[in-house]
C-alpha cells in the first residue's frame, strides 16, 4: 500500500438545502392558496396578508438587534411564519390584528425561547389562537367586502361551511373543494393547499407520514365517532372544511415543532387526526385544528422520548429505554 | 444588613426572597385570582394577615409542638385562623368574598404559610417570625398587585376598575383569561431577573452570592444553574 488513499471523516453526502431554500419552496406552495384567498376576498385581503408577514419580519429583525444577535431574517422562516398567520386570519379583521398576532408569533413563541428551531409550538398558530382567545367575535366573522380597498360593506356575511354543517344544514361540496366558500384568508381552496402540498412532498420539503396520519386517523375518528355513520359525501366536506388541509400539509409538518422519528410522526399524526375531530364533533365551536397542532406540539418531546430507537447493537427494553 | 432583625425580615419578603418572583410559591391564587388588581390586593393583604398571626402562633409554642406531629398541628392553627378571616370577610366584605371564592379556604393549604412556619417561625424566636410574616405577607402582595394590574390593564383597559386606557382601546382578553397569568407571571419574573442579576461577574458567581442551603432552594437565578 504505496498510495494513501484520500480518508476524510463523515459526513460524506451533503444535501445543497438550506433553511432558505426550503422555506422559499414552502412560500412557493402556498402561493396558489393565498392568490386565490386575494382573488376571493378583494385586495384588502392581500392587506392583511402584507401586513403579517411585514410585522413577522420587521419584529424578528428588531429584537435579533436589540439582543446583538445574528440577524436572521434572511432565511425566510418569518416570512412563512407571517403569511401563515395571515392565511389563517379572516379576510377583514382590522390591520392591527395581524401585527400584534405576528409580534407575538416572532416575539414571545419564537425568539423568546431561542429562535428557530427551539419554538416549542407553531409560531403561526400560537400567534392565530392568541388572537382568537382574546378577540374571538373578530376571529368567527366571515364577511365577504365588496372588493374594494378599504371599503368594507357587510353585504353577504355569515357562516362558514364547517359550522352550518354543525348547525345541520346542507353543504355544496364541490365550491368547499375549489374554495368559492367562507373561511380564513388561506383556508378554502381545498384544491390550492393539495397542490402546494404535494409540490411540497415532489420537492422532498415534507413527507407524507404526518398528513396521511393526520388525514387518515380523522376520517377514522370521522366515521366511528362523528355520528353521521358511512356518510361519505359528509366526510368529504369535513376533509375540505376549515383549516384541515392547511394544517395538515402546511403547519403540522413543521420541521420544528413535529417529532424527528417515523413512528414518532405517525403517532403523531393520529393523535392530531382524533384531538380534531374531538373538537369538532363534541367541542363547543365547529373547528378545531389550530387547538389540535398546538396542543400535540406540546406533546412531541413525550412522543419522541417514546419512539427514540436505542443504539445499534443494544437490546431495546419494552419501547422506551433510555 | 443584620441576621433576625424586623427589618432585614422585611427586606427578605419583600425583595430578597420574595415568594412569587423569586422562591416562586404559593403560584395557585397567584395564578387565579389576579384578574384584577383589586383581588391581588385582597388576597395578598389576607395572606398577609393570615400568615403574621399563623407565623406568631406557632413560633410562641414551638417548644410545645412535638416534633414528629408538627405538620398537623401547623395545619390546625393555620386553619383556624383562616376559618375566623373567612367568616369576617364574608360578614364585613362580602364582595371581595366572592371574588376570590374557593381560594379564600385554600389558603390553609397555601405553600408560603406552610413554607414559613417549616423555615422560620418553626425555629425562631416571636418578634423576628412576625416580621417574617409580614414581610413576607407583603412580598406576596406586592407580586399579586403587580400581576393584577398588568393583567388588567391590558386585558380590560381598566385599573382598579377605572378606565384608564382610551375607550376606543380594545382589550387583549387573553390576559385576563387563564393563559395571560402565566404570560405575565413568566414576563415580570423574567424582567425582575434582568434588573435583580445586572451584568454577570466575571468569576462566575452570581450577583448578591449563592444562597443557604445550597443550590435547590436557592432563589439567586442569577447563575443560571451554572454553579449546581
Amino acid at each position: 500500500m504505496e498510495k494513501l488513499l484520500h480518508v476524510s471523516s463523515s459526513p460524506h453526502v451533503r444535501s445543497k438545502a438550506k433553511t432558505s431554500t426550503i422555506m422559499l419552496l414552502v412560500i412557493i406552495a402556498l402561493w396558489p392558496a393565498a392568490c386565490f384567498g386575494v382573488w376571493l376576498n378583494g385586495p384588502y385581503a392581500a392587506a392583511v396578508l402584507g401586513v403579517s408577514i411585514g410585522a413577522a419580519v420587521l419584529t424578528e429583525y428588531i429584537y435579533e438587534r436589540l439582543m446583538k444577535r445574528p440577524v436572521t431574517v434572511g432565511d425566510g422562516s418569518a416570512v412563512v411564519t407571517g403569511l401563515l398567520l395571515g392565511m389563517n386570519l379572516p379576510p377583514l379583521v382590522p390591520l392591527w390584528m395581524p401585527v400584534l398576532g405576528s409580534v407575538f408569533a416572532i416575539l414571545v413563541v419564537k425568539q423568546l425561547f431561542g429562535g428557530l428551531g427551539q419554538n416549542f409550538m407553531n409560531p403561526a398558530l400560537a400567534g392565530r389562537c392568541f388572537l382568537m382567545i382574546s378577540f374571538s367575535a373578530r376571529m368567527t366573522s366571515f364577511a365577504v367586502s365588496d372588493g374594494t380597498l378599504n371599503k368594507i360593506v357587510d353585504t353577504v356575511s355569515g357562516a362558514t361551511p364547517l359550522a352550518e354543517i354543525k348547525g345541520g344544514g346542507s353543504f355544496d361540496l364541490l365550491s368547499m373543494f375549489l374554495g368559492t366558500t367562507r373561511g380564513t384568508i388561506g383556508e378554502t381552496c381545498t384544491l390550492a393547499l393539495l397542490a402546494g402540498g404535494i409540490f411540497l412532498v415532489i420537492t422532498g420539503v415534507i413527507r407524507l407520514t404526518v398528513p396521511l396520519a393526520y388525514l387518515g386517523s380523522f376520517s377514522v375518528f370521522a366515521l366511528l365517532a362523528g355520528g353521521h355513520g358511512m356518510d361519505f359525501p359528509w366526510l368529504a366536506a369535513q376533509l375540505c372544511g376549515g383549516g384541515l388541509m392547511l394544517g395538515a400539509w402546511f403547519m403540522a409538518t413543521d420541521y420544528v415543532t413535529r417529532p424527528i422519528t417515523r413512528t414518532g410522526q405517525i403517532v403523531y399524526g393520529i393523535i392530531l387526526g382524533i384531538m380534531t375531530g374531538l373538537f369538532r364533533f363534541f367541542g363547543g365551536s365547529a373547528e378545531g385544528v389550530s387547538y389540535a397542532i398546538i396542543f400535540s406540539n406540546l406533546l412531541v418531546p413525550l412522543i419522541e422520548r417514546l419512539t427514540l430507537p436505542g443504539g445499534f447493537g443494544i437490546k431495546r427494553k419494552g419501547g422506551a429505554d433510555k | 444588613m443584620k441576621k433576625n432583625t424586623p427589618a432585614e425580615r422585611l427586606y427578605n419578603g419583600l425583595v430578597k426572597e420574595n415568594p412569587t418572583f423569586v422562591m416562586m410559591i404559593g403560584m395557585c391564587p397567584t395564578l387565579a385570582v389576579t384578574t384584577s388588581m383589586m383581588n391581588g390586593i385582597g388576597m395578598g393583604l389576607t395572606t398577609t394577615v393570615i400568615l403574621t398571626v399563623s407565623n406568631l402562633m406557632i413560633s410562641a409554642l414551638r417548644k410545645f409542638i412535638p416534633d414528629g406531629v408538627r405538620m398537623p398541628a401547623y395545619i390546625g392553627i393555620v386553619a383556624s385562623f383562616v376559618t375566623i378571616v373567612e367568616f369576617l370577610l364574608s360578614a364585613y366584605i362580602p364582595s371581595l368574598n366572592d371574588a376570590l371564592g374557593i381560594y379564600i379556604p385554600l389558603i390553609v393549604v397555601n405553600c408560603i404559610i406552610l413554607g414559613r412556619a417549616e423555615a422560620y417561625a418553626g425555629k425562631n424566636k416571636v418578634i423576628p417570625s412576625i416580621f417574617d410574616g409580614i414581610g413576607m405577607g407583603l412580598g406576596f402582595t406586592v407580586g399579586l398587585v403587580a400581576i393584577g394590574a398588568v393583567r388588567e390593564i391590558i386585558g380590560a383597559g381598566t385599573l382598579l376598575g377605572f378606565q384608564v386606557l382610551p375607550e376606543s382601546y380594545e382589550p387583549v382578553g387573553i390576559f385576563i383569561q387563564a393563559p395571560g397569568a402565566f404570560l405575565v407571571l413568566a414576563l415580570l419574573t423574567a424582567l425582575l431577573n434582568k434588573i435583580r442579576a445586572g451584568k454577570p461577574k466575571k468569576d462566575g458567581k452570581p450577583s448578591g452570592g449563592c444562597g443557604s442551603g445550597g443550590c435547590a432552594g436557592c432563589g439567586n437565578s442569577s447563575c443560571a444553574g451554572k454553579n449546581l
